[in-house]
């Protein structure tokens, strides 16, 4: 299966293996990390970037990609929606059937509220079902929330909003016994203690996980609690603009049948938008590790009503997406492999960098081998070696079966024997570490019964995002979602809806000089070949 | 140039790459996808397939997304399958063999054919996790059980028309709540956090000045 460069390689790297193991790579210094970050990092390459020109954040910097969504009219511009005859009335609409959006409908079922879900695709089509390595909590006698905060302040380079990180590391634990009385198998020993790994940048072993299938384990066992509780589940329909009212709230949204092309009117007192990522934008050309509908979609809703960003310019990078075979490119391999000890080394056979530094600092390096003849090329570019075989001379065999199975079958479809063989990586686009602006009660800062959770939030976990720390923003801020707007339903009268806001918004583009001939939010990425 | 094989969506076909898989291959062929595609990696069971290999007797199911072209590939997409999902209180359940039996009692109906687990995109033994589930071995079943992506081939499949996804479901919520021992120092805790003990502790690294913060950071000690 590997070409014949590659083979060639793998001799290198067994050579080093047995004088490797024993040993762990030093960390880079805090300089260190900067100037790599400076040189390599994706998100300091000016040309992925564009200024925004108009609404809240305008003047600030965006993808490309995303600012030509920003950029964009509603594909509703010209059609006539007739608002007043609602099919859908609701106390609480959760626009995404992710582990936020199934978090929050829980949390607002539970309160009384009458809640409903429209999810584009089927509910769990979301980056939550493909999280693999787990999820973090304090909850060990040697660790503490505020150790916790520590890690994540300083791996998001101190931009993290404290009262958001605050509420992610004080709700971790709880969070965490509510997913287990739910009925999540998380990996213990015996004795019931939680089995908790390293991630990239932490200084406790907190990585809680069900084998590499931890978010795969949450989502299903989310979304069959939504589907006992009989809330409904609108699915393969998406929101494509929100309705607000003479006061100035959101009133509920347009919905578009992703099948019949028809569209339909949600009223709702409060709204969460609950939309997830945006990995399938493509940034700078990067493949991803993302599901198929991750579009920022929710992002373009909230922007055109008028909600700010905050951080739409930095994204996280997967240090360890697969680089080979093609089709399974840019595919997650968990930072697991990792934490349970396979090094990242070069052609060479090098360790260049410790396994577990953040991983914006650890992709980065990455792209600094590649960039400077340390890769192996591969069909697709180039990458360099998880050296996997590490883990069960270190653990003993079986290990990579019984703790990283998705991965094991992942590369046996392809013949490869992770087991046997090192693996070949690069980065991939993987998460959006901003979003909608939001409060530590979970409101958008300019729309008063607008609620945002999950990866469509900004500002959580600052400019980097930690391993484990997804699944557990998405559960506590999901929850605190679905608890505030039920709560908030019971205060909210309605004025009259209109969609007045989409008008303004192609009146200030049109002063702004845009024309892009696009309609936004994406909905899907184009891979049909012609329409790509 | 690069190498093409015929496949067949549906009947018709097309010529693609040999290197795409049935997923990307479609998209090649100029399919718009909504339904059967999810998550692209493997995870979420959108992508039911069902082929044949042109001249070849046996029917094979995949995942799109996971599985590469072949030459005379004969292939039906599954994008729904009505699988019998039952609703439940989990709350006012008990772990035991008599849940399976008022849940999903057509799993006794089960004929031992093992199609079910032929038929599994995962290579999982669904039959014999079925017997867990017959048995009431909840915890056997729940392991067994607990790589499904919920692809639905095995219910396409079986004769006895059980949802096998949805009682491996069952058994992992109930071994999850109920049989797996309590992790106490979780307990504890929570106990913690909600008596306020980390209250002045958190405000306190809150309200610290970014120059500390870093040096706490980048001098804090790492547990091996």
């Amino acid at each position: 299966m590997f070409t014949e460069t590659m083979l060639e390689s793998i001799k290198k790297v067994e050579a080093t293996r047995a004088a490797r193991m024993g040993t762990e790579p030093r960390r880079m210094t805090a300089e260190e990390k900067s100037e790599l970050l400076k040189q390599y990092h994706p998100d300091y390459r000016a040309e992925g970037f564009a200024e925004i020109k108009i609404g809240p954040n305008k003047g600030q910097k965006a993808p490309v990609e995303l600012t030509r969504l920003l950029h964009s009219n509603s594909r509703l511009l010209n059609e006539n929606i007739n608002l007043e005859n609602p099919a859908y009335d609701v106390d609480v609409l959760v626009i995404g059937g992710g582990g936020a959006g199934a978090s929050a409908a829980i949390e607002a079922h539970e309160a009384g509220a009458n809640v409903m879900i429209v999810t584009k695709l089927r509910i769990g089509d979301a980056n939550t079902m493909m999280a693999e390595g787990g999820i973090q909590a304090a909850d060990k006698p040697n660790d503490s929330p505020v150790q916790h905060y520590l890690d994540a302040f300083g791996g998001g380079h101190f931009a993290a909003r404290p009262e958001l990180l605050r509420r992610l590391v004080m709700e971790a634990p709880d969070a965490i016994r509510w997913l287990n009385k739910l009925g999540v198998m998380f990996d213990k020993d015996e004795d019931g203690t939680m089995v908790t790994t390293h991630g990239g940048g932490t200084s406790r072993k907190r990585m809680h996980a069900c084998k590499d299938y931890s978010g795969a384990e949450i989502m299903r066992t989310v979304r069959d609690e939504v589907l006992n509780r009989q809330i409904p589940v609108v699915e393969f329909t998406s929101a494509v603009e929100l309705i607000k009212d003479d006061k100035g709230q959101v009133a509920g949204a347009v919905l578009l049948n992703m099948e019949t092309g028809d569209y339909m009117v949600a009223k709702a007192k409060t709204v969460i938008i609950a939309t997830g990522g945006a990995g399938r934008l493509h940034y700078q050309g990067f493949p991803t590790s993302n599901h198929y509908g991750a579009t920022a979609d929710g992002l373009i809703l909230g922007y055109r009503a008028g909600a700010p960003l905050l951080y739409q310019d930095t994204i996280q990078y997967h240090p360890t997406g697969v680089a080979y075979p093609s089709q399974i490119f840019g595919a997650l391999v968990t930072e697991k492999v990792r934490s349970i000890g396979a090094m990242l080394v070069n052609k060479d056979g090098e360790a260049y960098a410790h396994p577990l530094e953040t991983r914006d600092v650890s992709a980065s390096a990455i792209i600094r081998e590649c960039a400077n003849g340390k890769g192996v090329d591969t069909p697709m570019g180039s990458g360099v070696w998880l050296d996997t075989p590490m883990i069960e001379l270190l653990h003993g065999e079986g290990t990579i079966e019984k703790r990283i199975p998705a991965m094991l079958r992942m590369y046996l479809n392809y013949g490869i024997d992770m087991r046997k063989v090192p693996i070949l990586v690069y980065p991939t686009l993987h998460y959006q570490n901003g979003g909608l602006e939001i409060g530590g009660e979970g409101y958008t800062k300019a729309i008063p019964n607008l609620l945002v959770a999950g990866e469509a939030v900004g500002g959580i976990h600052g400019r980097n995002r930690l391993m484990g720390n997804s699944l557990l923003d998405i559960i506590v801020f999901g929850r605190n979602a679905g608890k505030a707007a039920a709560a908030k339903a019971k205060e909210v009268t309605l004025g009259k809806p209109n969609l007045d806001h989409v008008q303004a918004y192609a009146k200030e583009l049109e002063a702004a000089g845009l024309k892009e001939d696009s309609v936004s939010p994406l909905l899907l990425p184009k891979y049909a070949r012609h329409e790509k | 140039m690069e190498k093409l094989v015929n496949v067949y969506f549906f009947g018709k076909r097309y010529q693609v790459p040999a290197d795409l898989t049935i997923m990307t291959a479609m998209e090649y062929a100029g399919y718009t996808l909504t339904r059967g595609c999810g998550c692209r990696h493997g995870f979420c069971g959108a992508c039911a397939t069902i082929y044949r290999i042109k001249g070849c007797n046996e029917l094979k199911t995949c995942l799109a997304c996971q599985t590469q072209v072949q030459e005379g590939m004969y292939i039906a997409s599954i994008p729904f399958f009505p699988t019998d999902k039952r609703a439940y209180e989990i709350e006012d359940l008990k772990p035991n063999q008599q849940v399976m039996m008022e849940l999903y009692p057509e799993i006794y109906s089960c004929i031992g054919c093992n199609a079910c687990t032929k038929a599994c995109t995962q290579s999982l033994n669904v039959m014999q996790y079925i017997a867990y589930a017959q048995r009431g071995e909840l915890e056997k079943c729940a392991e067994e059980s607990f790589d499904c992506v919920s692809c639905g081939c095995c219910s396409v499949r079986c004769p006895a028309e059980i949802s096998h996804p949805m009682v491996g479901l069952l058994a992992r919520r109930l071994t999850g709540k109920y049989i797996a021992p309590e992790s106490k120092h979780l307990t504890e805790r929570v106990g913690e956090i909600n008596r306020g003990e980390y209250d002045q502790l958190i405000e306190a690294i809150m309200q610290k000045p970014i120059t500390e913060m870093q040096e706490l950071y980048n001098t804090r000690d790492i547990e091996k």
